[in-house]
This record gives structure tokens, C-alpha cells and sequence, in this order.
């Protein structure tokens, strides 16, 4: 294939500490090649992401090698150099559109303020450009919507907005970091489908960084797997997806597997012939702001029921927006209900936490996606379990020392971790804590909301593993709230989907998954990326199908009130 | 926007009238009778007496306080106890002196502090912006009352170039005018211009790590349209409120760079009014300075809205 676009020689990245980040990292991109990066977050790919276009982030140093782009060595090369190349021969398109669009700057100026600054384009020139682009990424009215500022417009647009943005100046080279990790799965394949399009109409190379070989899977012609800051294995695509060299790719695929709907097929069937009932939630209306007739102003969920067995793992499903997480608020007494009731073994709960009683209070237990911001960062683990342990059992001394060591051995942690920082320890170790505090409360329901989406694909494997034990051996009632079908098809025993705020199916989760009666449900099930070549193009061909029945009819610009797809 | 600007006027408003209430209050529950204070010390019990029924203060404060705010609201604060001319007429000289000092002082200094703190934010790390930096924690961090002796030391006392106190006479032209205010102005510039030139660039600061800053970078967005259109953009909201309340200090607290320079400004009115006990000064001073306080903290509120697309959401798309 053609000349090279993109080379990088050895190179080597380190903190000011002296931490490698990346360690000699050799690469090529040729013109009109997609190579994929993947990688556990930690590994450096982002890094190297961003080297590509000449930026390192504060702290980091360059260290050895080179990174050339189009001729240039851009690690070496001054800021007015970098400048006429970033946007123009290399763009970035971030991960997430809402945190990388200024949000007091229209999106059409924003979109075309590189090519205005490098003097490519005409400015009468880079708006008819834009708009052509916009056009061609399927947004509403593209001939206005520019003048929208980012809040205006959804997250799937964003994603859109910043692909435009890339796509302004027909850079050479696309560094595309995640872009679609912040969506949802059904928007992910429109994005996805439109990424592969543009990528491939303009012959444009693209170095494609991602966690979720799936992905990478639809678009990359060769994948390059990354670990601590090393590439431990580059090849073409089908080569790397279906013999990989390496044990950590494999490791990888084995997770990408194990977290699929395929692992339904040699699940074993596990249905439990009528469990007691632990918790029923019935008829729940819910949402913000005042309440006039039995409904809020903003109303999130629409008479909500749901059942969950001692010894039963129940997933909700559902989008953002569709209700999941005030669910979830609802039954933990955080969020008071318009109306419906919430039952515990059929004794009624109060709405709010602070009117149930202690004992109601303990019995049921939120374990939250972002374990990050829910443990103190200067409480050491010894306190934060300590304290449910004082609270909820007036254990102290050696009694509560006992409980926390066990406490820590049941979510596999070494009881030496109690002197630890939250901190000092991993995204997957702090959900462990996270999950062992809930557990601390010795509760009989366990609400997990979104508990592995902040985690890489094997450590969320290892997270499921861990609350399909504690169901187990607890006999726990446990409601999984996620969005991502793939965990939920390794772990729920029943599934209720919601939407928009209200059930559109619920069974079980075998027959929900494999056999989806409602069309949002089929729609969520062909969205849920596969290894295998031709997945998004199937994807997006069912998407295409459910549109008119799911009334996904896309949003024009004529007013404020029809921008249905938006998030709230 | 405009229900909302109406909203929060209404709010000054009540707060206003809560303030007034508070300062009513306030000037009652001091210990001592004005009367008597009025008097003095040897003063006979039926003097005082006397007094009090002239002055009204047998009867009901409730009564009292309204005939106090709705003399207020029309510009007549009372009679003063020390010099017994009407407060108002006290007032409009000082108030003009203050407006002067605080107004110059404003229109330097705050454009002057945010463009350093731009310059320093684009030139970070560099030579200039270290010194920069230093300087303006140091200055901010220097007592009034020594950066202005230090002035009048060098500029009046030394070269003699300017004179020590700026008192302004009614007579004065524009040359002595601006001759007297030129020390005062400068040591009020200085504190000034060193705090918001700080808070700016702490303000532009914390914006530059913003995901949407690094994304600009990627774009080739050269660092001083970065610093000066991307990030200032952000920065409104916070830094008018920086500004308002420096301001809002020009009015009211500047009673030490005052009295140095004994410039008849109000901060120094309300000190003496209240070494003197002349309560109606106390507060007709005290209103003022609330007020002063409460209007420009409502300006800034509706500056960051302005510049809040948010807050422009019920327009029209066909409109933008």
C-alpha cells in the first residue's frame, strides 16, 4: 500500500517521575489505513494517540524516538509548525463530543474556526463545507443547525458534530480517541456506520484507539494490541481477531466473548422455580419538579413494576434517559415517588431513606457506577467499612476488625488492604470496596447501578463474576441496572427493558435476549457489537428497519420542542 | 431572560428592605439614648428629656422606622446629631468624592488587571508571567496603609511632584483635580489591579484544563486565541463577579486610603458618624453601602447570564 502518513520510531514517553507510559513504540499508518489501538485504560494508547498529533499532557516528557506526520517531526517541531498541521493534515476526534465542544461557542463556528485560522478555506467557502458535511453525516436541517451551542443538540449529534469537525480540512490522518464510548449502544452503530463512510469516501488514513475490540473489529484493516505502555502484538485484523499470537490478545477475545450474547447459547439454564419474593416495586411514577395531578412536571418513569427473588439477579436495561438510574434512586428511598409503592417482602417502604427505618435502611444497598467519587479519598478503608459496620451493627474493635477482614476476603480482596487509601488502589479493586461497604450493611437486596461501565472489559468479567458469587452465597436479591447487554446476558437471571421510562419487556433473560418480542428490545440486541466482520452493517440494516416503528423519526430544526432524540 | 432579570431585580429589592430593617435595628439596640449622646455627658435629666420628645423617640420604633425609610426613599436620611444639617445634603458631597476615586480607580484597573491576567495565563511559565505572578501576590498581600505611605514618601515627600493629602476644594479645575486624585488613584489601582489580575489568571487557569481546551489545542489553535477568545468566553460569568465585588470595596472600604490622603470619601464619613455616634449618618452610610454591594452583584449576575447561551434557550432558532 501507498506512502506512509504516520510513523513512529521507538518511542518513549515517561511522567516527570520517571514513570514510563509509553516504552519504545514503533508504528506506521499508510495512507488510506485504519489502524486500531487497543488496549486496557492505563495502557498508554491515549498517549499515543495524542503524540501522534505532537501534544503530550502536562507532566509527561518525551523521552526517545520520534513521531513523524507527513515529513514532520512533530515532537521537535515548534507551536506555529504544529499548528498548520493539526486540523489540516492530522485531526483529533475526542472521546467524548460533550466535554471537548466549548460550550459557549456555536457549533458551526467551532467547526470551522481551523480551517478559517489556517487560511485553507474561504469563510463562505468553510460554511458551505460544513454544511455539505453535516449533510452527509445525516444531521437535521443541516443548512441551520450550526447555529446550535452543544447543549442544544444530543449526544449521538455531538459525536456527529465533532466527526464534521475532523472531516472540515480532509485531514490525512483521523486520530480517533474512543469516539464512541460515550454513547449509546444504538447510537454507537449510526456513529459507527458513518465514521466507517466517511473514513472510507475521502481515503483517509486513521489511527482508531479503543478498549472494545468489537469495535475495532468493523473498522480497522490492521489492530495493534497494547499493554503498559508496549505494543505486545501487531497484525491485520482477521489475523489478530481469529489467531492471535500473544496471550494477552487472547486474553482480550476471551473477555470480548464472555461478555457477549453468545455467552447465552452455553449458559446453563438457571431458573428458579418461584422465589420468594424479596422486593416489588409497583406502579412507580417518578420524575422533577412539581407534582400536579399524580404526575411531575418532568416525568422520568411512567408505572414502573418490578420483581425481584431471594437468590435472583433481575437487570434493568435501558439507554440513558430511559429511567434507570431514578429507578434504581427510587427503591434506595434517594428519590421520593410521585406514586407507586416500593415493598419489602410485602411490608411498604417509605418513599424517602430518612422515614424508613434503620432496619429498612439496611436491608437494602446501592452500589453506584463511579466507586471514584462514593469513597472518600481521605477515609481509609478501615473507616469506610467501619462505619456501616458501627452504624448498622454497633460492632466495634476487635468484633468489627473480624467482619472487615471477612468483608474484604468475600469480594477477594487481602485483608491488609484496610490500611489503604481509595486511592492507592484500581478502578476495579475501589468497585470491590465499593461493593463490600454495601455488603457490610449485610443486606438482603443489592442494587448495582451501572457497576462495570467505568471498567475495562476484563475487570468488569471479573466484577460479574464476583456478584453472581455473592447471589450465590448470600442469597442476595440482586437488581443490576446496566446498559450494556453484553454483562447483563452473563449475569441476569430475569431482564426488564425499559424505555423512555416505561417496562417495554420483561421475561427471562434468555428468552428476552435471544428471542426479543418488543422491536426496541431487537433494536438493543443487534446493537450489541460482535466480533465477527459484517456485524455493523447488520446492525445498522436493523437499525434502518426499526426506525418508523420505534418512531425514531430524526428531529428538525424548526422549533425547540421536537428534539426527541435529545438526552435530558 | 427578561422574567428572570425582573425576578432577581424584585430580590434586591426585599433584600433591601430586610438590610433596612437590619439597620434600623441595629442602630437601636446600641447601648446609650441618642439623645443623651446627643447632649453629652452633663447634660440634665429634663434636657434629655426634652430632647427626646423633640427628636420623637417616645414613640413607637415601628412608627420610627417607617417614617425613617420613607423619608429615605425620598432622599431625606434625617437630620445629622453632631452637625445638624441634613444628612443628604452630608452625603451628595462625599457620595460625588467617592464616585470620583471609585470610578477612575474601576475604569484603570479593571481593564487593566484582566488583560495581565490574559497576558500572564498566554505567557505561562515564561519570565514575564513569573514576575507577574510574584508581584501580584506580593502587592495583594501589601497593607493598604504601606503602599500608600510608601507613595507619598516618593512622589510628594522626596520629589515633591505631587501633594500629600488630595483634598478637593470646589473650586478646583480639572488640572488640580486630577493632580489631587493621582496618589490615591495609583495605591487603589495597585491593590486592585494585583487582586484581579490573581483571580483572573486563577479563574483562566482552571478553564485551560477543561477537556474542550485540549480539543482546541488539537485543532491548531494558537495559545493566545486559545487563552483570549476560547477560554476568556468561559471565564465572564466568575470574573464579573471578581470585579463586582472589588468594586463594591472601591465604595465602601477604602476608608484607610481615604483618611491617609484625607480625601472626604464615604468610608471615612461613616467611621467618624460612628466615633461620633451620629446614628442618621450611620445609616444613610450604611443603606448606601448595601445597596452599592447588592446592584453590582446583580450587574454581574446578569453579565455571566448574557454570556450564558443556557439562558438564551427560549429564543428562536430562526432568531440566532
Amino acid at each position: 500500500m501507498g506512502t506512509s502518513v504516520l510513523t513512529v520510531d521507538h518511542l518513549g514517553i515517561a511522567t516527570k517521575a520517571g514513570h514510563k507510559v509509553l516504552d519504545d513504540v514503533s508504528l506506521q499508518v499508510r495512507r488510506g489505513e485504519v489502524l486500531a489501538l487497543i488496549g486496557a485504560s492505563g495502557s498508554g494508547k491515549t498517549t499515543l494517540a495524542l503524540a501522534a498529533l505532537g501534544h503530550m499532557r502536562p507532566g509527561l516528557e518525551h523521552v526517545g524516538g520520534s513521531v513523524n506526520l507527513n515529513g514532520v517531526d512533530v515532537l521537535k517541531a515548534p507551536h506555529p509548525v504544529l499548528n498548520r498541521l493539526r486540523g489540516r493534515i492530522g485531526a483529533y476526534i475526542a472521546q467524548s463530543a460533550a466535554a471537548a465542544f466549548n460550550p459557549r461557542i456555536r457549533l458551526g463556528d467551532q467547526v470551522v474556526e481551523s480551517a478559517l485560522l489556517h487560511h485553507s478555506q474561504k469563510s463562505a467557502e468553510a460554511r458551505a463545507r460544513a454544511r455539505e458535511v453535516f449533510r452527509y453525516l445525516s444531521l437535521p436541517s443541516p443548512d441551520r443547525i450550526g447555529s446550535r451551542f452543544p447543549y442544544q443538540v444530543s449526544g449521538g449529534q455531538l459525536q456527529r458534530f465533532m466527526i464534521a469537525m475532523g472531516m472540515q480540512e480532509e485531514p490525512l490522518l483521523m486520530v480517533c480517541d474512543e469516539p464512541t464510548s460515550a454513547l449509546d449502544v444504538t447510537t454507537q452503530v449510526e456513529v459507527m456506520r458513518l465514521l466507517k463512510r466517511a473514513i472510507r469516501d475521502n481515503n483517509t488514513a486513521a489511527l482508531f484507539v479503543s478498549h472494545d475490540l468489537a469495535v475495532v473489529a468493523q473498522i480497522a484493516t490492521r489492530i495493534a494490541v497494547m499493554r503498559a505502555g508496549r505494543i505486545v502484538e501487531v497484525g491485520e485484523t482477521d489475523q489478530v481477531v481469529n489467531a492471535p499470537r500473544e496471550e494477552y490478545t487472547r486474553e482480550l477475545i476471551a473477555a470480548c466473548t464472555h461478555l457477549s450474547l453468545a455467552s447465552l447459547a452455553n449458559r446453563p439454564s438457571r431458573l428458579l422455580t418461584a422465589p420468594a419474593t424479596a422486593l416489588s416495586v409497583q406502579s412507580i411514577v417518578a420524575g422533577y419538579g412539581n407534582v400536579r395531578g399524580g404526575k411531575p412536571q418532568i416525568t422520568t418513569l411512567h408505572g414502573v413494576d418490578l420483581e425481584v427473588g431471594k437468590g435472583e439477579i433481575v437487570a434493568v436495561i435501558g439507554e440513558s434517559g430511559s429511567g434507570k438510574t431514578t429507578l434504581a434512586r427510587v427503591i434506595a428511598g434517594l428519590h421520593a415517588p410521585a406514586s407507586g409503592t416500593v415493598a419489602l417482602e410485602g411490608e411498604p417502604l417509605a418513599g424517602l431513606d430518612r422515614e424508613r427505618t434503620d432496619g429498612q435502611r439496611r436491608r437494602v444497598q446501592l452500589a453506584v457506577q463511579m466507586a471514584d467519587t462514593a469513597l472518600n479519598p481521605k477515609h481509609r478503608i478501615r473507616r469506610i467499612l467501619g462505619r456501616v459496620l458501627r452504624f448498622f451493627h454497633g460492632l466495634r474493635g476487635d468484633a468489627a476488625e473480624a467482619r472487615m477482614v471477612d468483608l474484604l476476603a468475600m469480594v477477594s480482596l487481602p485483608a491488609n488492604y484496610l490500611e489503604r487509601y481509595p486511592t492507592q488502589l484500581s478502578g476495579g479493586e475501589k468497585q470491590r470496596v465499593n461493593l463490600a461497604r454495601a455488603l457490610a450493611a449485610d443486606p438482603d437486596v443489592l442494587i448495582c447501578d451501572e457497576i462495570t461501565s467505568a471498567l475495562d472489559t476484563i475487570v468488569a468479567g471479573q466484577i460479574i463474576d464476583l456478584v453472581k458469587r455473592l447471589r450465590d452465597e448470600l442469597g442476595l436479591a440482586i437488581i443490576f441496572i446496566s446498559h450494556d447487554l453484553a454483562t447483563v446476558a452473563s449475569i441476569a437471571d430475569r431482564v426488564t427493558v425499559l424505555r423512555h421510562g416505561r417496562v417495554v419487556e420483561a421475561g427471562e433473560c434468555t428468552r428476552v435476549l435471544s428471542a426479543p418480542a418488543d422491536p426496541y428490545t431487537r433494536l438493543l440486541v443487534a446493537s450489541v457489537p460482535e466480533l465477527r466482520r459484517g456485524w455493523l452493517e447488520d446492525a445498522a440494516a436493523t437499525r434502518k428497519a426499526l426506525e418508523v416503528e420505534l418512531e425514531m423519526v430524526r428531529p428538525t430544526v424548526a422549533g425547540w420542542n421536537e428534539q426527541a432524540e435529545m438526552m435530558p | 431572560m427578561a422574567n428572570i432579570i425582573l425576578w432577581r431585580l424584585g430580590a434586591t429589592l426585599l433584600i433591601l428592605l430586610v438590610v433596612s430593617l437590619l439597620v434600623f435595628w441595629a442602630c437601636e439596640i446600641l447601648p446609650g439614648d441618642v439623645a443623651q449622646v446627643a447632649l453629652g455627658q452633663y447634660a440634665t435629666p429634663e434636657n434629655v428629656r426634652a430632647l427626646r420628645l423633640e427628636m420623637g423617640l417616645d414613640r413607637p420604633a415601628i412608627q420610627r422606622y417607617l417614617e425613617w425609610l420613607v423619608g429615605a426613599l425620598q432622599g431625606d436620611w434625617g437630620r445629622s446629631l453632631v452637625t445638624k444639617t441634613p444628612v443628604s445634603s452630608l452625603l451628595s458631597e462625599r457620595l460625588a468624592n467617592t464616585a470620583l476615586l471609585a470610578g477612575v480607580t474601576t475604569l484603570i484597573a479593571v481593564p487593566l488587571a484582566v488583560l495581565l491576567g490574559v497576558v500572564t495565563t498566554m505567557w505561562n511559565g515564561r519570565a514575564f508571567d513569573r514576575a507577574a505572578t510574584v508581584s501580584f501576590l506580593a502587592l495583594s498581600a501589601t497593607p493598604e496603609f504601606l503602599l500608600a505611605t510608601l507613595l507619598v514618601l516618593l512622589f510628594a515627600v522626596n520629589l515633591g511632584w505631587l501633594p500629600a493629602v488630595a483634598y478637593l476644594s470646589t473650586g478646583s479645575d480639572f488640572g488640580q483635580t486630577a493632580r489631587a486624585l493621582l496618589l490615591p488613584t495609583a495605591s487603589l489601582v495597585i491593590v486592585v489591579t494585583a487582586q484581579i489580575a490573581r483571580m483572573t489568571r486563577a479563574i483562566l487557569g482552571s478553564i485551560l484544563s477543561q477537556p474542550y481546551i485540549e480539543m482546541a489545542v488539537l485543532k491548531g489553535i494558537p495559545r493566545q486565541r486559545i487563552v483570549g477568545y476560547h477560554a476568556l468566553r468561559n471565564a465572564v460569568g466568575p470574573l464579573a463577579n471578581v470585579v463586582a465585588l472589588n468594586v463594591a470595596y472601591l465604595v465602601s472600604g477604602v476608608v484607610v486610603v481615604e483618611t491617609i490622603f484625607a480625601y472626604p470619601g464615604l468610608a471615612r464619613l461613616m467611621i467618624d458618624s460612628v466615633q461620633s455616634r451620629d446614628l442618621p449618618v450611620v445609616q444613610a452610610c450604611a443603606m448606601i453601602f448595601c445597596a452599592t454591594y447588592v446592584v453590582l452583584i446583580l450587574l454581574a449576575d446578569v453579565l455571566a447570564r448574557l454570556f450564558d447561551p443556557h439562558s438564551l434557550a427560549e429564543r428562536p432558532t430562526d432568531a440566532l
